[in-house]
């Protein structure tokens, strides 16, 4: 392609990332090794204080302070914990619809979609008219079901895909050369999902990782989790270096693990994350 | 590669650029392309054939040491096209052949304008056409794919490229319904290409380019994806159409038969390089190298030295004893020599009456194909190959597993090949 | 495909349906319950409906919503479509990077993109303030910031739907004389249409959904729908509330309907 031709299309929409998305994370790298002044303000020196914070070392009064870790940790698992239920409730379920007839299909995919584009927020909102007489919002617990309940149709739909696809004769080629149902399943079926399977895992797990609105509605001071301890650093307490230092190590596991992914899965693999 | 041959007939153009080619080169490159005319075609043989037309002493297109090279990731050049130098008659029907990977199709792209050359140039009807893009060449093409465009009718594909030249109304509908008449798609012309088979798609495809009327139609293995009977059908087709029309037709093809059927002249492509050109029965029964011997047909390949050369022909000596052919032309006693020979020009013969040219052999397997069949013959140490054709299968002319038997190679059917 | 179904995958398959829906459900009841704290159904009313239609602050929320989704729409779906054709014509060195910084507005969390994003325009605040101009957070800021999320989505839409088509008919239209600009316009766009389409409802429901980069790039004097509702919820429940959930599920459920039938292939009338 002609360096004009690559101008005029992908010019225009490059120039808007690198502006609205290289700049402000380059700004964010840089935020993070700087010194709060006052409330939402920066400045002069550069220091490591923020990252030391990050990883539970407190500069001001020179020892370790487990709370911070406590907060990734619980992030981590939470995150974790959340995927593996997604994957427990809808993995079967992908493998139930595409064995749908064609209308009943399109109509189980349908009631799929549906809470997919419901506003986010009202579907964490409707889990507070649930769970409150029982006394259970906020909790941990709260935070642990509603994180389930958003994430779901998201990892759904990419599992679905890849079960559509599957060639069913390697099924019955395992079958057929003498295997038992459950290992026909594992050699014929499972690796054929594997793609989406992971999208679905990678679709769960990253947007779980930086959440903050299930937590803050569902879940309390308790359940703090890494979006929340960022959200506070640029609202009430007004610290946007050690905020970014915070938004930085998230945002890189994010991507290390999309970079592993790319390894993993190529250029075509990244495209079918969607 | 018929050099010198057109040289009186090139145009203005192309004697610019040879012109500037030779002063620009360094003083090697003159010698090896002096070298080059000096020993171009040595094949005087004229073979009656069964289309032969004459040329027009114009050239449509002129390909003038085109050479074209891919880089890879690591930076690593691999040449697909290497010193391309060729004219295309105006009216013919030329075909490039060659197996996958040659550069015949990279040839055909670099004459539509979808690819530039490296260096050399491409002058059709007469004009220079570096630098320009392929929406202002005065060529079309049908695709191997046929890259019909999905979302367009039949008329509409066909009425595409007049309507970029702003022909409109009564003009256009006249042009396009003219167009598909032609190519026998009169009743299509509302449809969607998807809902046409195959060969209709390559009958729009064709009529689609056509109707533009190019200086040159240049058609990448348009018939490759039809089944053979449709395909047999058109090539007869295309050739009849090609000839009524008048324009000079490119064909990229990697099926021999497809090639032989059809064009006027042949190039064989062989890794970039253009083996032989000729006409279809000089490539077939003068082969130049191992290369074209065996890929237009199937060859038996006989190594031997030039024991002596005279008016009449030459001596060759091999593992088979000494073998007598009628070529002489540039040969030289002592000269390491490949003879070539059709398996279906060697003779099968039971008795032992020794006439010279005969090889003593062993039948070591027979295949029948129906029209023919084809021993696998072992004479010293060597596998032969010769064909029978059916009608002369009888009773006392079938030849049995193990049979010893006498191989007759006519002189005037072994052919010496170049080395290389 | 005729394979059986287990009938514990059904009880399953089926449970999780009721999962999905069960909280739905129960926000829409509630919508009508008089009670105005609390469980109890005390009697059916659709007085929240009225409380919601006669705020002034509702209606100035979905019209921001709705001119910002509109807005960045526009805007995204041009570019994205530009840069979908461009990754399907090819031809140039580092797809993958190029992927990878297309994949990066999707998979970073929303909650980095927002704060990235309000730091940047304070520093262009700050810049532009030397020289004697100032913006407030508000409309600009949050429609260009969902454009920067939007045009991947948009991009990978195109491609995707090109990804059928190969090559060559572009090189087959400039072989019938189009200039480039006429190839696009005649052969590639109107292919790409149902991609382009699609890839645009996809911007807009994104954009009417966005509360994360919107909380954080809005300011306080520009309020969004889903930005309205967290305050809300914040707050505590309002049953009003619950009503303009229930009306935005309907407008969600309608919308998905439309687009179903529009996108579902048109069969030869018989």
């Amino acid at each position: 392609m002609t360096p004009r031709r690559f101008l005029a299309t992908l010019g225009p929409g490059l120039l808007w990332l690198a502006i609205f998305l290289i700049v402000p994370s380059v700004i964010m790298l840089g935020y993070s090794f700087l010194t709060r002044t006052d409330l939402a303000q920066v400045g002069a020196p550069w220091t490591l204080e923020n990252w030391q914070r990050v990883f539970g070392y407190d500069a001001l009064f020179r020892q370790w302070v487990p709370d911070n870790l406590r907060v990734l940790w619980r992030s981590l698992w939470l995150a974790a914990l959340s995927t593996l239920l997604c994957v427990l409730m809808g993995y079967p379920l992908a493998f139930y619809i595409a064995h749908q007839e064609a209308r009943r299909k399109n109509l189980l995919l349908l009631l799929l979609i549906i809470p997919f584009w419901t506003n986010f927020l009202i579907r964490v909102y409707a889990w507070i008219l649930i769970l409150r007489p029982f006394g259970l919002v906020p909790s941990t617990a709260a935070t642990f079901l509603g994180m389930v309940y958003a994430f779901l149709p998201f990892f759904v739909l990419p599992v679905y895909s890849s079960v559509e696809k599957l060639d069913w004769r390697l099924l019955e080629a395992a079958e057929d050369l003498g295997a038992t149902p459950a290992r026909a399943f594992m050699t014929g079926v499972f690796p054929q999902t594997l793609p989406g399977l992971v999208a679905g895992i990678l679709l769960t797990f990253i947007p779980a990782l930086g959440m903050f609105v299930v937590s803050d509605i569902l879940g309390g001071a308790k359940t703090a989790l890494i979006g929340n301890l960022i959200q506070n650093q640029f609202g009430q307490a007004g610290d946007w270096p050690y905020g970014s230092a915070l938004s930085f190590l998230l945002m890189g596991v994010v991507l290390l693990g999309l970079w592993l992914y790319a390894r993993f899965a190529g250029e075509k693999g990244l495209e079918e994350l969607l | 590669m018929e050099r010198g041959t057109h040289r009186p007939e090139l145009t203005a153009a192309r004697h610019r650029l040879y012109y500037n080619a030779l002063h620009v080169e360094d003083f090697a490159g003159k010698f090896k392309r002096e070298d080059r005319r000096i020993t171009g075609p040595s094949h005087s043989v004229v073979f009656k054939g069964k289309r032969v037309r004459e040329l027009s002493a114009d050239a449509a297109v002129s390909v003038v040491d085109v050479f074209k090279a891919y880089r890879n990731a690591g930076g690593q050049e691999t040449p697909v096209l290497r010193d391309i130098d060729l004219d295309i008659r105006k009216g013919e029907f030329f075909s490039l052949l060659g197996p996958s990977g040659c550069g015949k199709t990279t040839l055909l792209r670099i004459l539509a304008g979808f690819e530039q050359a490296d260096s050399g140039a491409v002058v059709i009807g007469g004009r220079d056409m570096t630098g320009i893009p392929a929406h202002r060449r005065p060529v079309n093409t049908v695709f191997q794919s046929y890259a019909l465009f999905p979302h367009l009718s039949v008329a509409d594909n066909v009425a595409f490229g007049l309507k970029q030249k702003g022909i409109r109304g009564q003009d256009l509908k006249n042009r396009v319904a003219r167009a598909i008449e032609t190519v026998q798609i009169g009743d299509f012309g509302n449809r969607k290409p998807d809902q046409l088979s195959g060969g209709q798609r390559q009958r729009v495809a064709l009529a689609r380019a056509i109707v533009n009327e190019p200086e040159v139609l240049l058609l990448d293995e348009p018939l490759s994806a039809l089944d053979l009977k449709l395909r047999k059908q058109l090539q007869v087709e295309l050739a009849n159409l090609q000839e009524t029309l008048g324009i000079t037709f490119i064909f990229v093809t990697h099926d021999q038969e497809e090639a032989l059927v059809m064009s006027d002249r042949i190039a064989v492509m062989n890794r970039g390089r253009i083996e032989q050109l000729g006409r279809a029965e000089d490539l077939y029964e003068r082969p130049r190298t191992a290369f074209v011997a065996n890929f237009l047909g199937s060859s038996n390949l006989i190594p031997g030295r030039i024991r002596e050369v005279t008016p009449e022909g030459a001596l060759v000596q091999t593992d088979f004893g000494p073998l007598r052919t009628t070529q002489h032309a540039g040969l030289m006693p002592g000269q390491e020599v490949t003879l070539s020979i059709r398996p279906e020009k060697l003779r099968m013969e039971r008795d032992d009456e020794t006439e010279g040219n005969e090889v003593r052999a062993r039948v070591d397997d027979i295949v029948y194909t129906g029209a023919e069949n084809q021993y696998l013959l072992e004479a010293h140490g060597q596998r032969l190959v010769a064909f029978q054709l059916n009608a002369d299968i009888g009773a006392d002319e079938d030849f049995d597993y193990d049979e010893e038997v006498a191989l007759y190679l006519p002189p005037a059917s072994l052919v010496v090949l170049e080395e290389g | 495909m005729n394979r059986r179904t287990h009938p514990a995958l059904t009880v399953w398959a089926w449970l999780t349906y009721a999962f999905l829906y069960l909280p739905i459900l129960v926000l829409i009841v509630f919508s009508f319950n008089e009670s105005k704290f609390g469980a109890n159904w005390t009697g059916f009313t659709t007085h929240w409906y009225s409380v919601l239609f006669a705020r002034q602050d509702v209606r100035e929320a979905v019209s921001h919503t709705l001119e910002v989704a509109v807005l960045s729409t526009l805007v995204s779906t041009v570019l994205g479509t530009l840069v979908g054709f461009g990754l399907w014509r090819g031809g140039f060195r580092g797809r993958v990077p190029l992927t990878f910084l297309l994949v990066m507005p999707i998979v970073i969390p929303d909650v980095v993109m927002g704060v990235m994003l309000l730091m940047f325009y304070a520093i262009v605040r700050g810049l532009l303030e030397r020289t004697g101009w100032t913006f407030e957070n508000g409309f600009w800021t949050v429609m260009l910031a969902h454009v920067s999320f939007q045009i991947s989505y948009v991009a990978l839409t195109v491609r995707s739907r090109l990804a059928g088509y190969g090559r060559e008919l572009e090189e087959a239209a400039a072989d019938l004389g189009a200039t480039p600009v006429q190839s696009f316009l005649q052969v590639v766009l109107p292919l790409a249409l149902p991609g382009v389409l699609g890839g645009a409802l996809l911007a807009f429901t994104l954009s009417l959904d966005d509360f994360v980069v919107t909380y954080f790039t809005s300011g306080s004097g520009f309020r969004t729908l889903p930005v309205l509702i967290y305050t809300a919820v914040k707050k505590g429940v309002t049953p009003d509330i619950n009503a303009l959930s229930t009306l935005l599920v309907l407008f969600t459920v309608v919308m998905i309907v439309l687009a179903n039938l529009l996108s579902r292939p048109r069969k030869e009338q018989v």
